[in-house]
């Protein structure tokens, strides 16, 4: 893996990481080294100029590991930000194109953004530890060879099991319950789930309880499978503690066998001690590692998924003046293994001409619209502007001209301006205030106050008013296109009547296409198409509909039936 | 220790076993380095045989074993803390009730639950045996130093407490500053995740790429003053080693002088340099894991946050220490224009006084309601007369005693239900007899941080078997209605009688189980799509597949590859909004013991052709069964006997459907 390819532009950043990391135990290597040699040493009554140069060593080691240590974890917390930075745009990056996610949930989200985390752990908690004890244990290893060899393959084979074994124990032991870890923790995750979101289903059908038991179970198998992984962890570090006293106690025997004096037996003795301190968290690091690198495998499968919409590879210009949609034959497929979720279908908008889409639910009208804001791909037919096929388009340049209400809008956890802001960026209080007002949201606006901030998942929003400010985003956004997806949905019978009313007043002269389920107000659009099952099974003015057999007379019977006044 | 989780851990007998074992155990390990140090130094020095090396090897296995055992303990420490305090927090979940919790956070919620508790972890296994390794380790270090030699161990003693004083100090001094990263930190977390799920707004309105430059700056900015927190937060941890290994120094440099003339022998210097570090290393050890421990304190805190039966964990801002920070990073996520006023009036707490209805006591479902003079079956319930008109006057305090004195002449009963049969008009003068009589006495009903109340003042006396739309504009209350009815809110003022009965006097669960509920958008949970309409009856598959037909919801549940055995993902994300609502429609006809249906907006997101069919299914549920309808659309409210206007909390109009046109 490519450290500086998650991290650009940081290798020297990270460079002055690793050498503050190393100098830092080396230091403490160092400093150990020097008093077992000053001590050992002045034990045999050397002249005081002998031991001189040991007592500037240990004061100097003692004053720069702190020092080192300093600038280690600075440099390494600084890298690890950049890191994590750039790894979160690098994700967004490639969700910006419509497609890689297709319609997964939330919780996948935000699972791909704590993936983004695993970046920074594996800095500062896998490589920079791990590079650190690389050169501490080199360093120890070269002392012993210069002293006595046999002893310095001896400090080479603990420091291996300590530093590589281990880890790569750990390492496999959390790949391996990873896979039974990560379902027990989904299932732990649902069914709080469930309980919050779902309180009120719950208590209503006296279900709480239940859920309540099975939340319970799912929490003790969890914490049975992570028993089992402490206990893997402990005896990892256990190990490790064993490895090390073995290894010294094992390096004084070889030592005194071949009788190298007491000098170079302490120092021996007590560098290979110390040499350990910083191998040992390897083993916990080794099983951070086998996390990080199965986040990071996810992100790169991200980054790796083609868009749905695939842009051209050198955009044509986008076409000028009044706007014209051309929609050919189009055929859109979700699914290979499905039908095409749009058939054949064909309609022409031209400038200030307003279609309304009518048709049951899964018919493929929000499909249609998907396909024209180049959110969905074409498998065949064509989408053009003014003669231009969209397919040659950048998609961003085909929403900037067709746009406005989709499916499921969403509110952002910032201030009602600014949630309404994002589709006018440069909008003025004046502006908002309109656009509020023609999707008549005036009044809530006023009671709630500009500047309060709305809730994740819209929840401090109710579903009206989600939808009327969703409007209002189109309203003020004001494409050459508008293309408005359900925009009385969830609305109280006057609200909505009165809302579609004005929305109609307001498109009056300008390109629209309307996707609805409601068919009072249409008389007064252009063209009405009728879709069922993906394919437009009737078109006309709204006069000619209500009287011809079909879908939409049944419809509008219905409604005019269970409504009675019209 | 944190104070509440102690007193958790005291409480939770499997907890305090396995944390005194954990801390028995790193205590020991701790003791048994000096023992190893002693035997070190001792062959090291040739004071000890070489033979001394297996009583060493001796030693270092038993600090290797007692480390396993203080691992084990540990995680079992944290996993048995972790699944209290999930199972404390699902319960006050439950008890807080679904109207109170949505005004918390549902998604922190969920996360704390979840994963939110295991940074409790590293507070648990590393920072408390850590402090209990530090609270002995170190005297016994000393005690060992002062036995083997007085100025060595003068030096330690005088500059141990350097730790704790300059760690102190330093951490007083960031203290404040590194909190506020921390939280600025989970914030920008979470905000990168609020960008990613908008994301599809923001692509519609072109504001996607720029928003890529948005985070790169806000992660820039936000890097920059982590960064400048950092310097001075490391501080701490630079003067903690400066002072460890400068004390080394210090040790070692006279050691070597004094045994340079001879007034001191090699064993004890060797000890003695072996044991000094030994003296820093437990104090380093915990300041080490401060930082870790401390998010484990912020989980810690947030659960007894909800935990606490308080008011104010009523209070929306309860669960969001981080919404002052809020405030300047949310404007700057969204538009590159800074807010005019980053103020927050409807939430602050400076709306008026939170209202009894939600911080008062509340039933607990399931264990609050009086075993005694509460009647909980409904025959029992439905005995009881409508209560008279002349209680409408009464104060809510005694409204409170109603139970007591319940027992008004029976005759009303008969003429109430003859006059309610007759006036439903099925024909049939005696409805059954398990339904009761709805009323509302000067109700009204108060969210937290809210200035206008939810309903105010309302009154209602809604008959057996009778059929009441409720119509009127979003957050009129028509929602809180129903909520009232199903006891998820209680009433500031007034009182709600089912079957005469007050509510507040009712077992909830009970009374619940006499109700069929369709919310506004009704949750779909991770299971089958059987479990989801049977959720919580017995139904058999033929009941389920009967229901699911009712509502409209077989022809595409059978198109499902697995049928009603299919697996619904996340919040139900493969069906569309239509057959969400149809999976919920199917769950109250999956009850065909109900009493009373409340279906709020049952038809909202239906087309034309699926609302009819979802109307004569609601019509055939309603027969023999009261049914109070939040609607939107005509055929909906005509389906009623009666339509109920609200107003921003109060009934404006009651009328009766103006056409009929399907009856």
């Amino acid at each position: 893996m490519n450290v500086l390819r998650l991290a650009p532009g940081m290798g020297r950043r990270l460079l002055v990481a690793v050498a503050a990391g190393a100098a830092a135990e080396l230091a403490a290597v160092g400093l150990i080294g020097a008093a077992a040699w000053l001590i050992t040493r002045a034990a045999q009554q050397p002249s005081l100029a002998a031991l001189s140069v040991a007592i500037v060593a240990v004061r100097a080691f003692a004053t720069t590991r702190g020092l080192f240590r300093y600038g280690e974890r600075l440099a390494g917390h600084e890298v690890a930000l950049r890191a994590q930075a750039s790894a979160r745009e690098r994700l967004y990056e490639a969700l910006v194109p419509a497609g890689p996610l297709g319609r997964r949930g939330a919780d996948l989200l935000s699972r791909m953004v704590d993936d983004t985390d695993a970046v920074q752990d594996l800095l500062v908690r896998c490589l920079l530890p791990a590079a650190a004890a690389a050169v501490t244990a080199a360093a120890a290893i070269a002392v012993g060879a210069f002293l006595l060899p046999a002893a310095a393959l001896v400090l080479l084979a603990g420091l291996l099991v300590a530093g590589v074994v281990l880890p790569a124990c750990t390492a496999a032991a959390a790949r391996r319950r990873s896979t039974r870890l990560a379902p027990a923790r989904a299932e732990l995750a649902a069914g709080v789930a469930d309980l919050v979101h779902g309180a009120a289903d719950l208590a209503a059908y006296g279900a709480t309880e239940r859920a309540l038991e099975a939340a319970a179970r799912a929490d003790a198998r969890l914490a049975a499978l992570e028993r089992r992984q402490t206990r893997a962890n402990a005896a990892a570090l256990a190990l490790g503690t064993l490895v090390q006293g073995l290894t010294v106690a094992a390096i004084v025997l070889v030592a005194q066998a071949a009788g190298i004096g007491q000098v170079a037996t302490a120092v021996l003795a007590l560098t290979a001690l110390v040499s350990f301190e910083p191998v040992l968290p390897l083993a916990a690091a080794g099983e951070r590692l086998a996390g990080v690198m199965a986040a990071l495998r996810r992100l790169r499968e991200i980054r790796a998924t083609p868009p749905a919409v695939p842009g051209p590879a050198t955009p044509a210009a986008p076409p000028e003046g009044p706007l014209t949609v051309r929609v050919d034959d189009l055929v859109v497929r979700h699914d290979p293994a499905l039908p095409p979720a749009l058939d054949g279908v064909s309609l022409t908008l031209p400038p200030g001409r307003r279609v309304a889409v009518v048709g049951p639910s899964g018919a493929g009208k929000s499909t249609l619209l998907s396909a024209l804001m180049r959110t969905a791909d074409i498998e065949s037919g064509s989408i053009r502007l003014n003669d231009v096929d969209v397919r040659d388009l950048a998609p961003d340049d085909v929403r900037a001209r067709m746009t406005g209400l989709t499916q499921d809008p969403y509110v952002f956890r910032a201030s009602l301006r600014d949630n309404l802001r994002l589709a006018g960026p440069d909008a003025g209080q004046e502006e908002l205030a309109d656009a509020v007002r023609r999707a008549r949201l005036e009044t809530w606006v006023e009671r709630t106050g500009w500047d309060t901030t709305l809730g994740e998942d819209g929840r401090t929003v109710s579903g009206g008013q989600l939808q009327r400010l969703a409007l209002a985003r189109a309203l003020l956004h004001d494409p050459e296109i508008l293309l408005l997806d359900e925009p009385a949905e969830s609305l109280d019978e006057p609200t909505a009547d009165a809302l579609m009313a004005d929305l109609l007043d307001a498109t009056r002269g300008r390109t629209t296409l309307l996707v609805t389920h409601r068919l009072r107000g249409l008389e007064q659009v252009d063209e009405i198409i009728v879709l069922e099952s993906g394919r437009v099974t009737q078109r006309g003015h709204h006069d000619t509909l209500t009287t011809t057999p079909g879908y939409y007379h049944d419809l509008w019977t219905s409604e005019t039936l269970t409504a009675g006044t019209r | 220790m944190h104070k509440d989780l102690l007193r958790l851990a005291r409480a939770e007998r499997t907890v305090r076993g396995h944390l005194l074992v954990c801390v028995t155990a790193a205590v020991l390990a701790g003791l048994l380095v000096l023992v190893q140090a002693e035997l070190l130094a001792g062959v090291l020095s040739g004071a000890f045989a070489t033979a001394a090396l297996l009583p060493l090897a001796a030693v270092v296995a038993a600090r290797a074993l007692l480390g396993l055992l203080q691992g084990v303990a540990a995680g079992r420490t944290a996993g048995a803390l972790k699944s209290a305090l999930r199972g404390l927090l699902l319960g006050r979940l439950r008890d807080l009730g679904p109207a109170r919790l949505s005004a918390h956070r549902s998604g922190e919620l969920v996360t704390l639950a979840g994963r939110g508790l295991d940074a409790l972890d590293p507070y648990v296994t590393g920072y408390l045996p850590a402090v209990a390794v530090a609270a002995v380790v170190p005297f016994a270090v000393l005690v060992r130093l002062f036995t083997a030699d007085l100025a060595t161990a003068v030096i330690v003693l005088l500059t141990l407490p350097l730790i704790p004083v300059f760690g102190a100090l330093v951490g007083w001094q960031t203290k404040a500053v590194t909190e506020r990263q921390w939280r600025a930190l989970s914030l920008l977390g979470g905000h990168f995740l609020d960008v990613v799920r908008g994301l599809p707004t923001l692509r519609a309105f072109g504001r996607a790429r720029h928003q890529a430059e948005v985070i790169h700056q806000v992660a820039g900015a936000h890097r920059a003053a982590t960064m400048r927190t950092l310097r001075v937060a490391f501080l701490s941890s630079l003067v903690l080693e400066l002072v460890a290994s400068l004390s080394l120094a210090l040790v070692a440099v006279p050691v070597g002088l004094r045994l340079l003339s001879g007034s001191l022998d090699l064993h004890t210097a060797l000890l003695v340099l072996l044991l000094a570090p030994e003296a820093y290393i437990p104090l380093r050890a915990m300041g080490a894991r401060f930082h870790a421990a401390m998010e484990g304190v912020a989980a810690a805190d947030q659960t007894f946050t909800v935990l606490r039966p308080d008011p104010e964990t009523t209070d929306p801002d309860a669960l969001q220490p981080g919404a002052p920070t809020l405030q300047p990073v949310a404007p700057a996520l969204l538009s590159s224009v800074p807010a005019a006023k980053p103020g927050v009036p409807a939430l602050q707490p400076s709306a008026p006084p939170l209202s009894a209805a939600s911080t008062g006591p509340r039933l607990p479902a399931g264990d609050g309601a009086p075993d005694g003079d509460a009647p909980s079956s409904a025959p029992d319930a439905a005995s009881r007369p409508p209560t008279r008109k002349g209680r409408l006057a009464r104060t809510p305090s005694a409204a409170r005693q109603i139970p007591a004195d319940g027992g008004t002449p029976p005759p009303a009963l008969a003429v109430a239900r003859f006059v309610t049969g007759g006036d439903a008009g099925g024909g049939d003068a005696v409805r059954s007899p398990g339904v009761p009589e709805i009323r509302l006495e000067e109700v009204t009903v108060r969210y937290p941080g809210r200035r206008d109340a939810a309903l105010d003042g309302v009154s209602l006396v809604i008959a057996p078997g009778e059929r009441v739309a409720l119509v009127g504009e979003s957050g009129a209350g028509k929602s809180t209605l129903l909520h009232l009815l199903l006891g998820f809110v209680t009433p500031a003022r007034g009182r709600v009688l089912a079957g005469g009965v007050d509510l507040a006097d009712l077992d909830l669960d009970a009374w619940r189980r006499r109700l069929a509920f369709v919310p506004q958008r009704p949750h779909l949970f991770a299971a089958s799509v059987a479990e989801n309409i049977r959720l919580g009856s017995p139904a058999s598959p033929a009941q389920v597949a009967a229901a699911a037909a009712s509502a409209h919801a077989a022809e595409f549940v059978e198109a499902l590859p697995e049928g009603y055995d299919t697996a619904i993902g996340e919040r139900g994300a493969n069906l569309s909004a239509g057959q969400r609502q149809r999976i919920a429609l199917a769950r109250a006809f999956c009850r065909p013991g109900a009493e009373v249906l409340l279906l709020d907006e049952p038809t909202a997101r239906l087309d034309g052709r699926s609302e009819a069919a979802v109307i004569e299914a609601t019509r055939a549920l309603a027969h023999d069964r009261t049914a109070i309808v939040v609607a939107h659309r005509p055929a909906m409210i005509d389906l009623a006997d009666r339509v109920i206007r609200l107003e921003a909390g109060r009934v404006t109009a009651e009328t009766r459907p103006t056409t009929g046109a399907t009856r």
